[in-house]
């Protein structure tokens, strides 16, 4: 269990047994209780506690949760392991085993491996992200005018349905569509095709994740901001420090491990963008992700084997920056809401 | 957000509590920036809505309707869109994957937080690891999975799949059973009550802060999945709000008018939504977010 919980993800801390405030509210007649359960190995005292129904009671409250994450996490991941060695087209019944072949040819078919470069693009775009998710945050922590108003607006599009982002957006860099008209009545006037070249359409793409998800970022961000006592600026303010100090050394530590996790988060979220792009231009032009080429190599052109081991390689990349980041950011401090 | 003495450092009787820095005026001025960036893009899709074709082929984008009151393409979106289906595909699959989810979540969380068993640290960290692997990555073999449940182009696989791959509920179940004081199953029990009656009479109730968490986060990002309707949901009578939306883009091709109110009529639903229950929903994401 220590193990699993160094690996855990954000709450774990919460959730694991390391003694957290949450943990030590239960009461202490909880500790008692368990120390009563654990030692019946050694006498025999409390029949209740050792009768057979007792003891498969909580697997009876599992065995839905366990029957469902074993059938739909657990079941996939072995068997896309599995498919990941063979030539298998999802269909037909007999498969060759082909060893390494599939991992080959997504690391040496530039095409197949292109698809990492468009990540790129998200990745830089998360950056902006969390970088104007971060000053807004700072600035609505004041007390401003229309707080709340500005906090709603800016979240919104986090809720959006990506259908609609999709095709809201498809009207916004269309030829004459929103983008332009508002550019000509600033004075600009430019016939740029926004989806028209591959380095185009993945910024304006990648312009449109920033759209959509800023807002998330922004609240994680406000909600640290807002859990610093006021006294700690009182006083920094006593000893004379300025804003930029008070931020670099009281705002920037408290909300490190919110930004380390909206990091993670980026950087998965990078790699495994589908709906944006695929709504918006299919992956033509370019613009093909690491998903929408899984699911089109899958269900379109019937090589699982191969999109199998395009998932395992994509599953794989994302457990390692997970591990890196809980090496790097012991994960006891992110404990927001 | 709302422990009491934050309260009341920020309506304490030193007024303002911090001042802003630097020139007001700028920092005003990038909010409204900012909010224009964001509105600007909904607002002309939701002028467009209001068009004529004709208007919305030939004038600007940044055009007015002439008619306000013109709801000629949101007819056309319900009708010849199937919107009308598709809201209550949506809505059947939100009833069965929420209430899923609830009870999955809860009873997980009951057994593992209220009972010693051998086995249970491998069932938490079987729970824990799950929630590395990213879901759209195992469709491919899931699929398989679904498949050979004979579950494909049924509204059961994406019920299924919301009830049996969310991780993050079951963790804002457990965290929040933990604050329930084991005194009260004690005194049940002391009652005569069994495991089973414990669970429905006395934790499930007090769980209702933590319910109400599950559905808004599960609800909304219910209502936008499209990843997994479209791999599963092939009919066109089983589309969903996202699908549906979606099939738009073939048969009014560049007839904006009627893809923008379609696109407006997925979107008021959550707007209503979102100006109902707002701190809810920024503590749930936030909480969910964090898991």
């Amino acid at each position: 269990m220590n193990q699993t919980t160094d690996t855990a993800p954000g709450g774990a801390a919460v959730t694991g047994r390391s003694g957290t405030d949450t943990a030590e509210a239960g009461a202490a007649g909880r500790r008692r209780g368990r120390a009563g359960r654990r030692s019946p190995a050694a006498g025999r005292t409390r029949s209740w506690r050792d009768a057979p129904l007792r003891r498969i009671t909580p697997w009876l409250f599992l065995a839905a949760p366990l029957a469902l994450l074993i059938t739909f996490t657990y079941v996939p991941v072995a068997s896309m392991i599995s498919y990941g060695f063979t030539d298998w087209d999802g269909v037909s019944p007999d498969r060759e085993n082909v060893g390494f072949d599939n991992y080959v040819r997504i690391f040496t078919r530039p095409e197949l491996f292109r698809v990492f470069l468009v990540s790129g693009y998200y990745l830089a775009a998360s950056v902006v992200q969390i970088a104007v998710a971060l000053y807004f945050a700072v600035i609505l922590s004041f007390d401003l005018r229309f707080r709340n108003l500005f906090k709603g607006i800016l979240f919104f599009p986090y809720l959006i349905n990506g259908v609609a982002i999709g095709f809201v957006f498809l009207y916004f860099f269309q030829d004459g569509g929103t983008l332009d008209s508002v550019l000509t009545w600033l004075g600009v006037t430019t016939d740029h095709a926004w989806l028209g070249d591959p380095a185009s359409a993945n910024a304006s793409l990648a312009g449109v994740s920033v759209w959509r998800f800023t807002g998330l970022n922004f609240v994680l961000f406000l909600g640290a901001v807002q859990s610093i006592p006021g006294e700690l600026y009182e006083a920094a303010e006593l000893d004379g420090a300025g804003k930029w100090k008070q931020f670099r050394h009281i705002i920037a530590p408290s909300i490190k491990p919110v930004i380390s996790l909206s990091a993670i988060l980026a950087i998965s979220g990078s790699l495994s963008v589908f709906e944006i792009p695929y709504i918006m231009t299919g992956g033509a032009t370019g613009t093909q992700t690491f998903v929408i080429q899984t699911v089109k190599l899958a269900f379109q052109f019937n090589k699982t084997g191969l999109a199998s081991a395009a998932a395992v390689v994509l599953l794989l990349i994302i457990l390692l920056v997970t591990w890196i980041q809980r090496r790097l950011v012991p994960d006891d401090k992110v404990d927001l809401v | 957000m709302t422990s009491p003495d934050l309260t009341a450092a920020v309506k304490g009787p030193r007024r303002p509590r911090r001042r802003l820095p630097v020139g007001g005026a700028l920092t005003y001025l990038s909010l409204l920036v900012a909010s224009a960036v964001v509105l600007i893009p909904l607002a002309v899709v939701f002028l467009t809505s209001l068009k004529t074709s004709e208007e919305a082929a030939d004038g600007s984008a940044l055009s007015l309707p002439g008619n306000w009151f013109n709801l000629d393409n949101y007819v056309t979106a319900f009708h010849d869109g199937k919107m009308l289906t598709a809201f209550g595909n949506t809505a059947f699959i939100l009833v069965f994957s929420i209430g899923g989810t609830v009870v999955i979540g809860s009873m997980t969380a009951y057994a593992v937080d209220r009972f010693d068993f051998r086995g249970k640290k491998p069932v938490m960290a079987g729970f824990l690891i799950a929630t590395l692997v990213p879901g759209v990555t195992t469709q491919v073999a899931t699929f398989q999975v679904i498949n050979g449940m004979g579950l494909v182009d049924t509204r059961w696989a994406p019920i299924l799949l919301y009830m049996g791959t969310d991780i993050v509920s079951v963790y804002i179940f457990l965290q929040f059973i933990r604050g329930i004081p084991v005194s009260l199953d004690e005194a049940a029990r002391l009652d005569g009550a069994n495991a089973f009656t414990i669970y429905r009479k006395i934790i499930f109730p007090l769980l209702k802060p933590a319910i109400a968490t599950v559905v808004i986060i599960k609800g909304i990002t219910t209502y936008n999945d499209f990843y997994i309707p479209f791999l599963y949901l092939h009919s066109e009578d089983l589309g969903t709000v996202s699908t549906a939306l979606f099939r738009f883009k073939g048969p009014f091709g560049a007839h904006w008018e009627a893809i923008s109110a379609g696109a407006i009529l997925v979107i008021i639903p959550t707007l209503i939504v979102f100006l109902l229950l707002q701190r809810w929903i920024y503590n749930g994401f936030a909480q969910g977010a964090t898991k």
